[in-house]
């Protein structure tokens, strides 16, 4: 599931990679809301019924971005691997919850403020969209998918110094992210 | 009277309605085009779902019903600009919260390059990795 703009921005890669399996595009940012998406990517385990057993967690099919995150995908892959084939690696039920990171009335406002810069910016209201993509930010300081999903949309190199900014104080905040335990202690 | 474009979640409905304070207030037929909610005697309702309605004077002034109380009621966060006149009703956080923790993972709608739609829940039966990722 692409959180892009629009279909063009993922386009070549989704091409290039020919998958067999849906590859969707979410310009509105409906999975986000559903699932409480906070970074890309972001990874959800469900099982044959439609119960999530593992809750989001940030994981990296290749290794491009390692310097910056630090996570090597060959465990993930592995543990993919191993999930599917002998169902291992799923967490219980039990201990779910405390490993899921819940919306608050900030961050779904940060949401709805989010939606509305964007429904601004395409009726090409520019300068009131800013206010809204700021707003929704200062709600939501630690979202990427708004902080940085946002850059394209208003013209800002999402690989440029605003990136690199943002990555700064996203690290000086201690790099807050999904409270789901390690893929090596499950 | 002016036009608001309301939006609840990602559906857009053009309301004519008076602003009062920077927000609008909303006629029973405007509510029920944008949000599908109807003030009744037993609260604001939406289908056989009821909220009750404590102020009932909050919610519904002289010119309408009032967006932002209409929102807080319902545990909604409000997102809106006065100027341009256009305000989003977004998901409730105890909703979404809640739904998460069932661990029923949500249903989702969306399309695919060539704009063809796939839902989540075609693929019961099999196990699903769900990736969100993104060009930027």
């Amino acid at each position: 599931m692409a959180l892009d703009r629009n279909a063009d921005d993922p386009r070549p890669y989704i091409e290039r990679a020919r998958p067999t399996h849906p590859s969707l595009i979410d310009s509105e940012h409906v999975l986000a809301d559903l699932y409480h998406i906070i970074n890309v990517p972001t990874v959800i385990w469900i099982d044959e019924g439609g119960r999530m057993v593992r809750p989001n967690d940030s994981q990296f099919g290749t290794d491009t971005f390692v310097q910056f995150h630090g996570k090597r995908s060959a465990p993930f892959l592995a543990a993919v691997r191993a999930w599917v084939r002998e169902g291992r690696g799923v967490v219980p039920a039990d201990q779910m919850r405390p490993q899921q990171l819940l919306p608050s009335p900030e961050s779904q406002l940060a949401r709805a403020e989010f939606t509305l810069a964007w429904h601004l910016h395409r009726a090409g209201r520019t300068q009131a969209a800013e206010r809204h993509f700021l707003r929704a930010g200062e709600l939501a300081p630690h979202d990427w998918t708004i902080r940085r999903g946002s850059m394209p949309i208003r013209g800002i190199n999402p690989m440029g110094p605003e990136f690199f900014k943002l990555y700064e104080e996203w690290k000086a905040a201690g790099a807050p992210g999904y409270p789901v335990r390690p893929l090596e202690e499950s | 009277m002016a036009s608001w474009t309301l939006i609840d979640e990602t559906r857009e409905t053009r309301v004519e309605a008076e602003t009062a304070g920077g927000t609008p207030l909303l006629s029973p037929a405007a509510v029920r085009a944008a949000f599908d909610f109807e003030l009744k005697p037993e609260g604001l309702c939406k289908g056989d779902i009821c909220f009750p309605v404590r102020d009932r004077s909050a919610l519904a002034r002289a010119g309408g019903i009032d967006l932002g109380a209409f929102a807080e009621l319902l545990g909604r966060p409000l997102a809106m600009d006065t100027e341009e006149r256009v305000a989003v009703l977004g998901a409730s956080p105890t909703e979404r919260a809640e739904r998460l923790a069932s661990l029923q993972a949500p249903d989702f709608t969306l399309p695919d390059l060539a704009g063809k739609l796939h839902s989540l829940s075609e693929q019961r039966g099999k196990k699903v990795l769900l990736i969100a990722y993104a060009s930027w």
